[in-house]
Protein backbone atom coordinates (compact mmCIF):
# COMPACT_ATOMS: atom_id res chain seq x y z
CA UNK A 1 0.00 0.00 0.00
CA UNK A 2 1.70 3.53 -0.87
CA UNK A 3 2.29 5.57 1.24
CA UNK A 4 -0.43 9.10 0.57
CA UNK A 5 0.84 12.80 1.39
CA UNK A 6 -1.51 15.06 0.68
CA UNK A 7 -0.94 18.73 0.55
CA UNK A 8 -3.16 21.61 1.77
CA UNK A 9 -2.39 25.03 0.80
CA UNK A 10 -2.99 27.90 2.81
CA UNK A 11 -6.05 29.08 0.90
CA UNK A 12 -8.06 25.95 1.62
CA UNK A 13 -7.88 26.50 5.03
CA UNK A 14 -8.35 30.54 5.54
CA UNK A 15 -11.84 30.66 4.99
CA UNK A 16 -12.31 28.20 7.54
CA UNK A 17 -12.68 28.87 11.69
CA UNK A 18 -10.68 26.99 13.96
CA UNK A 19 -13.24 24.39 14.42
CA UNK A 20 -14.01 23.29 10.73
CA UNK A 21 -9.97 23.59 10.01
CA UNK A 22 -9.65 21.04 12.80
CA UNK A 23 -12.13 18.86 11.65
CA UNK A 24 -10.53 19.11 7.44
CA UNK A 25 -7.40 17.68 9.13
CA UNK A 26 -8.87 14.64 11.20
CA UNK A 27 -10.90 14.07 8.24
CA UNK A 28 -7.79 13.59 6.27
CA UNK A 29 -6.09 12.13 8.66
CA UNK A 30 -8.46 9.50 9.36
CA UNK A 31 -8.33 8.17 5.85
CA UNK A 32 -4.81 7.32 6.62
CA UNK A 33 -3.10 10.43 4.68
CA UNK A 34 -0.40 12.05 5.93
CA UNK A 35 -1.01 15.80 5.33
CA UNK A 36 1.81 18.41 4.50
CA UNK A 37 0.11 22.00 5.39
CA UNK A 38 0.97 24.85 4.16
CA UNK A 39 1.76 27.37 7.14
CA UNK A 40 0.91 26.61 10.89
CA UNK A 41 -1.94 26.25 13.50
CA UNK A 42 -2.02 28.94 15.90
CA UNK A 43 -1.42 27.13 19.35
CA UNK A 44 -4.94 27.24 20.47
CA UNK A 45 -6.07 25.30 17.39
CA UNK A 46 -3.12 22.93 18.30
CA UNK A 47 -4.27 22.87 21.41
CA UNK A 48 -8.05 22.28 20.00
CA UNK A 49 -6.14 19.26 17.59
CA UNK A 50 -5.16 17.01 20.80
CA UNK A 51 -8.77 17.33 22.15
CA UNK A 52 -10.28 16.30 19.36
CA UNK A 53 -7.82 13.34 18.29
CA UNK A 54 -8.40 12.18 21.94
CA UNK A 55 -12.11 12.38 21.37
CA UNK A 56 -11.91 10.46 18.19
CA UNK A 57 -9.72 7.56 19.69
CA UNK A 58 -10.34 4.14 19.38
CA UNK A 59 -9.23 0.43 18.40
CA UNK A 60 -8.90 1.62 14.67
CA UNK A 61 -7.45 5.50 15.10
CA UNK A 62 -4.79 5.41 17.66
CA UNK A 63 -4.20 9.26 17.30
CA UNK A 64 -1.81 11.74 15.21
CA UNK A 65 2.26 12.84 15.08
CA UNK A 66 2.44 16.22 14.58
CA UNK A 67 5.39 18.83 13.80
CA UNK A 68 4.93 22.02 12.78
CA UNK A 69 7.83 24.45 11.31
CA UNK A 70 8.07 27.92 11.44
CA UNK A 71 11.07 29.90 9.52
CA UNK A 72 10.12 32.92 11.95
CA UNK A 73 12.68 32.73 14.49
CA UNK A 74 11.69 33.97 18.29
CA UNK A 75 15.25 33.31 19.43
CA UNK A 76 17.31 35.81 17.26
CA UNK A 77 18.75 38.21 19.42
CA UNK A 78 19.99 40.97 16.28
CA UNK A 79 17.29 43.53 16.09
CA UNK A 80 17.23 44.21 12.86
CA UNK A 81 16.64 40.99 12.08
CA UNK A 82 13.60 40.92 15.15
CA UNK A 83 11.93 43.68 13.19
CA UNK A 84 12.42 42.28 9.97
CA UNK A 85 10.78 39.06 11.45
CA UNK A 86 8.04 41.21 13.07
CA UNK A 87 7.17 43.04 9.57
CA UNK A 88 6.87 38.94 7.47
CA UNK A 89 4.73 37.70 10.39
CA UNK A 90 2.40 40.65 10.38
CA UNK A 91 2.48 40.44 6.56
CA UNK A 92 1.87 36.97 5.98
CA UNK A 93 0.83 35.16 9.36
CA UNK A 94 0.86 32.02 9.91
CA UNK A 95 1.31 31.29 6.51
CA UNK A 96 5.12 31.17 6.75
CA UNK A 97 6.06 27.83 7.65
CA UNK A 98 4.84 23.82 7.25
CA UNK A 99 2.77 21.60 9.25
CA UNK A 100 3.07 17.90 8.74
CA UNK A 101 0.63 15.55 10.69
CA UNK A 102 0.01 11.98 9.79
CA UNK A 103 -2.05 9.24 11.74
CA UNK A 104 -0.10 7.84 14.64
CA UNK A 105 -0.78 3.96 13.26
CA UNK A 106 1.45 5.02 9.74
CA UNK A 107 4.02 8.11 11.22
CA UNK A 108 5.64 5.91 14.22
CA UNK A 109 7.28 9.09 15.08
CA UNK A 110 8.34 12.56 14.07
CA UNK A 111 11.49 14.21 15.03
CA UNK A 112 12.92 17.59 14.41
CA UNK A 113 15.72 18.95 15.12
CA UNK A 114 15.39 22.21 14.47
CA UNK A 115 15.30 22.40 10.78
CA UNK A 116 15.65 19.35 9.64
CA UNK A 117 13.15 16.87 10.07
CA UNK A 118 12.51 12.56 10.26
CA UNK A 119 9.61 10.73 10.16
CA UNK A 120 9.94 7.36 11.04
CA UNK A 121 6.91 4.87 9.39
CA UNK A 122 5.30 1.91 11.34
CA UNK A 123 6.00 -1.36 8.82
CA UNK A 124 2.74 -1.39 6.96
CA UNK A 125 1.33 -4.27 5.85
CA UNK A 126 0.54 -4.64 2.28
CA UNK B 1 -29.89 50.48 56.47
CA UNK B 2 -30.36 47.58 54.80
CA UNK B 3 -27.63 49.38 52.15
CA UNK B 4 -25.34 50.02 55.04
CA UNK B 5 -25.52 46.15 55.94
CA UNK B 6 -25.25 44.98 52.36
CA UNK B 7 -21.93 47.52 51.76
CA UNK B 8 -20.58 45.76 54.96
CA UNK B 9 -21.45 42.08 53.39
CA UNK B 10 -19.95 43.28 49.74
CA UNK B 11 -16.69 44.38 51.50
CA UNK B 12 -16.25 41.06 53.58
CA UNK B 13 -16.85 39.02 50.70
CA UNK B 14 -14.44 41.48 48.48
CA UNK B 15 -11.71 40.85 50.74
CA UNK B 16 -12.03 36.86 50.47
CA UNK B 17 -12.28 37.19 46.43
CA UNK B 18 -9.25 38.87 46.36
CA UNK B 19 -7.15 36.36 48.92
CA UNK B 20 -8.04 33.62 46.68
CA UNK B 21 -4.20 31.11 46.67
CA UNK B 22 -1.74 30.93 43.23
CA UNK B 23 -2.56 28.06 41.12
CA UNK B 24 0.45 26.89 40.34
CA UNK B 25 0.45 23.94 37.02
CA UNK B 26 2.52 21.17 36.44
CA UNK B 27 2.77 20.47 32.78
CA UNK B 28 4.31 18.56 30.58
CA UNK B 29 4.08 15.38 27.99
CA UNK B 30 3.55 11.81 29.48
CA UNK B 31 7.16 10.21 31.90
CA UNK B 32 8.50 13.53 31.89
CA UNK B 33 8.84 13.49 35.69
CA UNK B 34 6.05 15.69 36.70
CA UNK B 35 4.83 13.89 39.23
CA UNK B 36 8.05 13.17 40.56
CA UNK B 37 8.37 16.53 40.64
CA UNK B 38 5.16 17.00 42.46
CA UNK B 39 5.81 15.02 45.09
CA UNK B 40 9.44 16.05 45.70
CA UNK B 41 7.52 19.73 46.71
CA UNK B 42 4.93 18.19 49.11
CA UNK B 43 7.72 15.65 50.85
CA UNK B 44 9.48 18.78 51.40
CA UNK B 45 7.19 21.23 52.90
CA UNK B 46 4.22 18.74 53.37
CA UNK B 47 5.97 15.73 54.46
CA UNK B 48 4.25 14.02 52.27
CA UNK B 49 3.49 12.62 48.63
CA UNK B 50 1.09 13.92 45.92
CA UNK B 51 0.29 10.72 43.77
CA UNK B 52 1.84 7.79 42.40
CA UNK B 53 4.72 7.68 39.78
CA UNK B 54 5.14 4.87 37.21
CA UNK B 55 7.49 3.70 34.56
CA UNK B 56 4.08 3.24 32.04
CA UNK B 57 3.19 6.32 30.84
CA UNK B 58 -0.22 7.81 31.51
CA UNK B 59 -0.29 6.67 35.23
CA UNK B 60 -1.72 10.13 36.28
CA UNK B 61 -4.84 10.16 34.38
CA UNK B 62 -6.85 12.99 36.39
CA UNK B 63 -6.40 16.24 37.96
CA UNK B 64 -4.26 16.07 41.48
CA UNK B 65 -4.51 18.78 43.60
CA UNK B 66 -3.29 19.90 46.66
CA UNK B 67 -3.76 23.12 48.05
CA UNK B 68 -1.79 25.51 50.34
CA UNK B 69 1.58 24.36 49.94
CA UNK B 70 4.05 27.05 51.80
CA UNK B 71 7.58 26.90 51.01
CA UNK B 72 10.32 29.24 52.48
CA UNK B 73 13.45 30.75 50.80
CA UNK B 74 15.51 33.07 52.03
CA UNK B 75 13.15 34.06 55.17
CA UNK B 76 10.16 34.46 52.63
CA UNK B 77 7.34 32.07 52.11
CA UNK B 78 5.27 31.55 49.25
CA UNK B 79 2.12 29.78 49.29
CA UNK B 80 0.12 28.05 46.33
CA UNK B 81 -2.28 25.50 45.56
CA UNK B 82 -0.46 22.94 43.74
CA UNK B 83 -1.89 21.10 40.25
CA UNK B 84 -0.29 18.00 39.07
CA UNK B 85 -1.95 17.41 35.58
CA UNK B 86 -2.06 14.47 33.31
CA UNK B 87 0.45 14.15 30.97
CA UNK B 88 -0.28 15.99 27.06
CA UNK B 89 -0.09 13.75 24.05
CA UNK B 90 -1.28 13.49 20.69
CA UNK B 91 -1.60 9.71 20.25
CA UNK B 92 -2.58 6.78 22.49
CA UNK B 93 -1.98 3.21 21.98
CA UNK B 94 -3.50 0.66 24.74
CA UNK B 95 -1.25 -1.97 22.64
CA UNK B 96 1.83 0.26 23.91
CA UNK B 97 0.72 -0.61 27.53
CA UNK B 98 0.39 -4.29 27.01
CA UNK B 99 3.87 -4.36 26.20
CA UNK B 100 4.44 -2.55 29.03
CA UNK B 101 2.90 -5.11 30.80
CA UNK B 102 -0.34 -5.19 31.40
CA UNK B 103 -3.36 -7.02 30.80
CA UNK B 104 -5.48 -6.25 27.69
CA UNK B 105 -8.67 -4.88 29.31
CA UNK B 106 -6.44 -2.98 32.24
CA UNK B 107 -4.19 -1.44 28.97
CA UNK B 108 -7.81 -0.30 27.26
CA UNK B 109 -9.04 1.14 30.51
CA UNK B 110 -6.04 3.28 31.04
CA UNK B 111 -5.74 4.30 27.49
CA UNK B 112 -9.75 4.92 27.74
CA UNK B 113 -9.11 7.10 30.75
CA UNK B 114 -5.56 8.47 29.46
CA UNK B 115 -7.34 10.52 26.49
CA UNK B 116 -9.95 11.68 29.24
CA UNK B 117 -7.15 13.05 31.25
CA UNK B 118 -5.18 15.05 28.42
CA UNK B 119 -8.56 16.48 27.53
CA UNK B 120 -8.72 17.62 30.88
CA UNK B 121 -5.61 18.40 31.15
CA UNK B 122 -5.80 20.95 28.30
CA UNK B 123 -9.26 22.58 29.78
CA UNK B 124 -7.30 23.43 33.27
CA UNK B 125 -4.85 25.52 31.32
CA UNK B 126 -7.47 28.40 31.46
CA UNK B 127 -7.61 27.88 35.26
CA UNK B 128 -3.55 28.49 36.11
CA UNK B 129 -1.91 31.55 37.30
CA UNK B 130 1.93 29.99 36.81
CA UNK B 131 3.06 26.90 35.36
CA UNK B 132 5.71 24.65 35.73
CA UNK B 133 6.40 22.87 32.47
CA UNK B 134 8.68 19.54 32.93
CA UNK B 135 10.69 18.46 30.49
CA UNK B 136 12.82 15.08 30.86
CA UNK B 137 16.27 16.43 29.80
CA UNK B 138 17.60 13.25 28.04
CA UNK B 139 15.10 13.24 25.37
CA UNK B 140 14.81 15.74 22.13
CA UNK B 141 12.69 19.21 23.04
CA UNK B 142 11.39 19.80 19.69
CA UNK B 143 8.65 17.74 20.73
CA UNK B 144 5.16 19.14 18.95
CA UNK B 145 3.71 18.64 22.28
CA UNK B 146 6.11 20.50 24.08
CA UNK B 147 5.96 23.62 21.75
CA UNK B 148 2.05 23.18 21.99
CA UNK B 149 2.26 23.54 25.75
CA UNK B 150 4.43 26.13 26.31
CA UNK B 151 2.50 28.06 22.66
CA UNK B 152 -0.56 27.77 24.67
CA UNK B 153 0.70 29.25 28.06
CA UNK B 154 2.45 32.21 26.07
CA UNK B 155 -0.92 32.76 24.61
CA UNK B 156 -2.55 33.13 27.81
CA UNK B 157 0.21 35.31 29.44
CA UNK B 158 1.17 33.02 31.81
CA UNK B 159 4.53 32.95 33.62
CA UNK B 160 6.47 29.66 32.83
CA UNK B 161 9.52 27.94 34.60
CA UNK B 162 10.29 25.18 32.50
CA UNK B 163 12.13 22.20 34.45
CA UNK B 164 14.78 19.96 32.79
CA UNK B 165 14.09 16.82 34.63
CA UNK B 166 16.20 13.77 35.50
CA UNK B 167 19.57 15.76 35.69
CA UNK B 168 20.67 12.91 37.22
CA UNK B 169 21.29 10.32 33.95
CA UNK B 170 23.76 10.43 31.81
CA UNK B 171 22.16 11.80 28.57
CA UNK B 172 20.29 14.43 29.96
CA UNK B 173 21.06 17.77 28.04
CA UNK B 174 19.81 21.09 29.28
CA UNK B 175 21.35 23.01 27.34
CA UNK B 176 19.75 21.32 24.60
CA UNK B 177 16.64 22.74 25.86
CA UNK B 178 17.97 25.84 26.81
CA UNK B 179 18.40 26.27 22.65
CA UNK B 180 14.84 24.88 21.92
CA UNK B 181 13.05 27.75 24.15
CA UNK B 182 15.59 30.79 24.77
CA UNK B 183 13.12 33.21 25.97
CA UNK B 184 12.64 31.10 29.17
CA UNK B 185 13.99 30.29 32.01
CA UNK B 186 15.06 26.86 32.39
CA UNK B 187 16.21 24.90 35.57
CA UNK B 188 17.94 21.31 35.66
CA UNK B 189 16.69 19.12 38.45
CA UNK B 190 16.26 15.99 39.54
CA UNK B 191 13.26 15.32 40.97
CA UNK B 192 13.91 11.99 42.42
CA UNK B 193 16.96 12.43 44.04
CA UNK B 194 16.43 16.58 44.60
CA UNK B 195 19.37 17.91 42.46
CA UNK B 196 19.64 21.10 41.93
CA UNK B 197 16.48 21.54 43.94
CA UNK B 198 17.11 24.59 46.46
CA UNK B 199 17.49 26.33 43.01
CA UNK B 200 14.31 25.26 41.87
CA UNK B 201 12.80 26.71 44.88
CA UNK B 202 13.88 29.99 44.75
CA UNK B 203 13.14 30.08 41.00
CA UNK B 204 9.74 29.55 42.54
CA UNK B 205 9.68 32.97 43.76
CA UNK B 206 10.11 34.57 40.48
CA UNK B 207 7.82 32.69 38.92
CA UNK B 208 4.77 33.46 41.41
CA UNK B 209 5.05 36.75 42.32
Amino acid sequence: MPLIIQYIPYEEMTGLDSEKRIQKLLKVVKQNKVILMEGTLSPEEEAGLIEETMQSIDSKFKGVEISSFSPFDKNTRLLQEKIRQLFLQFVLGRRRGLTIIGPASIVKEIKRDPRSVQLFLSNRRQ
Amino acid sequence: MIRKFKNFLFGIFSVFKNKKHVKLGIYGPPNAGKTSLANRICKDWLGEEMGKVSPIPHETREIQQKEKVTIQSNGKRLSFNLIDTPGIATKIDYEDFIKKGLEKKEAQSRAKEATKGVIEAIKWLDNMDAVLVVLDSTRNPYDQVNITIIGNLAARNIPVLIVGNKVDLKKANVKKIEAAFPQYKVLGVSAEYGDNIEDFYKELFRLVR
